[in-house]
């Protein structure tokens, strides 16, 4: 993420070389600082529709399916029908599984996963890198090679293996995404602990003898957190990615319906019957861009270097 | 030049660490499996007496306290003996090396295309920061990041081997032909398009973004403008001047990307079955081959550290304001 800071650098400073006509803020009146983020984030078409989009998505997987009450694992039509077809507007898969009810009944898995998954991430890598930024010395040795040994060991294959160990489940496959990807996570709470611990109000903070763990928790974890809320919101988008990876390998709980398990339980037909795959992988995309979208706008409502856009 | 040494050998050490700790997580990985070899022999055979369980288990080892069969499997690795495939039959060193070369091909290929035309979309993009190339690459990076790679891989398929049948659909050539002959590469050639263009489609999107990024970062800085100052033409300023800065990070982080794609391999291998490391680890971890899966990733995980080490040292050596401690 640190290549992102360099766009935005030069951004900034391009924008600060050209003159600037815009004088809507008045530099008296201070705003605070998460309602500024708010109008920043309104601002931003892209990441309005972004918003848009996921809230769409989550109607879709959490509300419809009390409308279309179509069990996704009952065979209701000809295997392999078409999208069109009566009964089955998006088709039927190789067992004649209506793909609609699969779409609107297997959503809340794969964001059950992705969420979940983000959190045990954004969990373990707050954690170690906190720790290590505030600490610094041995602590920070020690975790930090922690964190480098599970950098080099590839994501998919150690999650493959993690998931093969422990047969596959929700639970199983969320653990597996989580423990591999916390490492991102954790050496941006280290560099944001480590640039906060030596500002003056930490020092202030001590003068009045707060405990360590109060200026972690209350004082620098506030501080800290806008790029973390950006950097957990693209986690939950790596996390989804994954999960679709992996049940298209195989991987994933063969009684509950997910759109990963839709593409990979459909992987033989593909040639045959295009829509099998392609619908469920439509919607993966879509909330995998709206969750990216969000992150991007996240990012640009709080990072005060790309205010002059 | 002595500091340079003293890095050198700082990063040799860290990373056989490394590599020992993936060793024995490995060994640690096998024992938390349920079921080890006896399982297997015993499944194969179906049905075994408990006294043949007690041979096959002083056979391989598995009557030893765990710390002697820790310090084996190390010395074995050690040996280059990464144990043998339960399904294969054959030590797993050799199905590695069978495996790679496949890989290697699409990931190479695949990497390079995309950091070249990466790189160049990415420039274009910088010198109009705002223009519609511009945000048509920042769109492009988006989708590319949003799609799941095999899906994309499953769209090229029904797209270009079924509606449309250009390409074919599976496999690296066809098996009737005679390997080495010319025909035989033409027929790789043909069969590789597809794979390297889904593969390198997500690091084109990464390249693209990060060289814009990169160029627009070097571009606002003072020696550019400087050197606009100086009256030097817009094509020698951008070209000449700050590409060459802005190619630094670009490069390292290729030598990164360079061990994380192998893992990324996989899934564009399963899609096209493609007799790579990747539908090697998925067969593996289908058929429940302990040995293999394990070797694949304890492999894997050494060529990261070992390209992690070259991408470190190389850096170190061409990048001035890197080196520690120097006085040159």
């Amino acid at each position: 993420m640190g290549r992102n800071d360099m766009s935005e650098q030069a951004n900034s400073q391009i924008q600060a070389a050209s003159p600037s006509f815009e004088t809507e803020v008045d530099i008296l009146t201070i705003e605070h600082p998460l309602r500024e983020a708010a109008r920043m984030f309104a601002r931003n078409k892209a990441a309005v529709g972004g918003l848009i989009l996921l809230v769409g998505i989550l109607i879709l997987t959490l509300v419809v399916p009390f409308f279309y009450t179509v069990d996704p694992f009952d065979l209701v039509w000809a295997p392999l029908s078409p999208p069109g077809t009566e009964n089955a507007p998006f088709g039927t898969d190789y067992l004649g599984r209506d793909i609609l009810a699969g779409i609107v009944h297997g959503g809340s898995a794969t964001l059950a996963v992705g969420a979940s998954a983000a959190l045990l991430a954004v969990v373990i890598g707050l954690s170690v890198g906190s720790l290590a930024g505030y600490y610094g010395g041995w602590v920070d040795e020690v975790l930090m090679r922690i964190t480098e040994f599970f950098q080099v060991l590839p994501t998919l294959l150690f999650a493959m293996v993690i998931v093969a160990l422990f047969r596959p489940s929700v639970a199983t496959v969320a653990f597996a995404i989580g423990v591999v990807s916390w490492t991102a996570v954790a050496r941006l709470a280290r560099s944001e602990f480590l640039r906060i611990r030596s500002l003056d109000y930490i020092k202030a903070a001590r003068s009045i003898s707060s405990s360590n763990r109060r200026i972690i928790w209350l004082v620098i974890l506030p501080n800290a957190m806008p790029p973390l809320v950006v950097q957990a919101t693209l986690a939950v988008g790596g996390a989804i990615l994954f999960e679709a990876g992996l049940s298209f390998l195989g991987l994933s709980d063969p009684n509950v319906m997910s759109w990963g398990f839709m593409i990979g339980s459909s992987r033989d037909y593909l040639m045959d019957a295009w829509w099998t795959v392609t619908i469920p992988g439509i919607f993966i995309f879509l909330t995998v861009l709206s969750v990216s979208l969000i992150g991007d706008g996240l990012n640009d409502a709080t990072n005060p270097k790309l205010r002059e856009r | 030049m002595a500091n340079f040494s003293i890095i050198v050998v700082k990063r040799l050490f860290n990373a056989a660490a490394l590599i020992l700790a993936v060793v024995i997580l490995n060994f640690l990985l096998i024992h938390i499996a349920p079921g080890d070899i006896v399982d297997t022999i015993a499944g194969e055979m179906g049905g075994i007496s408990p006294e043949l369980i007690t041979q096959i288990r002083a056979e391989y080892g598995l009557d030893k306290p765990l710390y002697e069969q820790l310090a084996l499997y190390v010395w074995k690795i050690l040996q280059g003996d990464l144990g043998h495939s339960f399904f294969y039959d054959v030590p797993v060193v050799e199905l590695i090396w069978d495996a790679l070369p496949q890989t290697l091909l699409l990931v190479i290929t695949a990497l390079s295309l995309a950091l070249v035309i990466g790189t160049i979309l990415g420039v274009i993009a910088a010198r109009r920061p705002n223009g519609a190339f511009s945000h048509f690459i920042t769109v492009l990076a988006l989708v590319g990041f949003s799609a799941p790679v095999f899906w994309t891989g499953i769209m090229f398929l029904i797209a270009f081997a079924s509606f449309i049948p250009l390409f074919p659909p599976a496999g690296m050539a066809d098996p009737g032909l005679e390997p080495g002959s010319l025909d035989y590469y033409l027929d790789v050639l043909h069969h590789m398009v597809l794979p390297v263009v889904t593969l390198a489609l997500i690091y084109l999107a990464f390249y693209s973004r990060l060289s814009r990024a990169s160029m627009l970062d070097v571009l606002g800085s003072d020696y550019i403008r400087t050197a606009r100052a100086k009256g030097l033409s817009d094509r020698v300023v951008v070209y000449k001047h700050a590409l060459r800065n802005a190619l630094i990070p670009i490069v390292t982080i290729a030598g990164l990307q360079f061990a994380q794609i192998l893992s990324g391999a996989v899934l564009v291998e399963a899609v096209f079955t493609w007799p790579g490391l990747g539908t090697l680890a998925l067969e593996a971890i289908l058929r429940r081959d302990g040995p293999t899966i394990l070797g694949i990733l304890f492999f894997s995980a050494m060529v990261v550290v070992i390209f992690n080490l070259l991408t470190d040292l190389t850096y170190n050596l061409i990048d001035p304001r890197i080196r520690i401690g120097s006085k040159e």
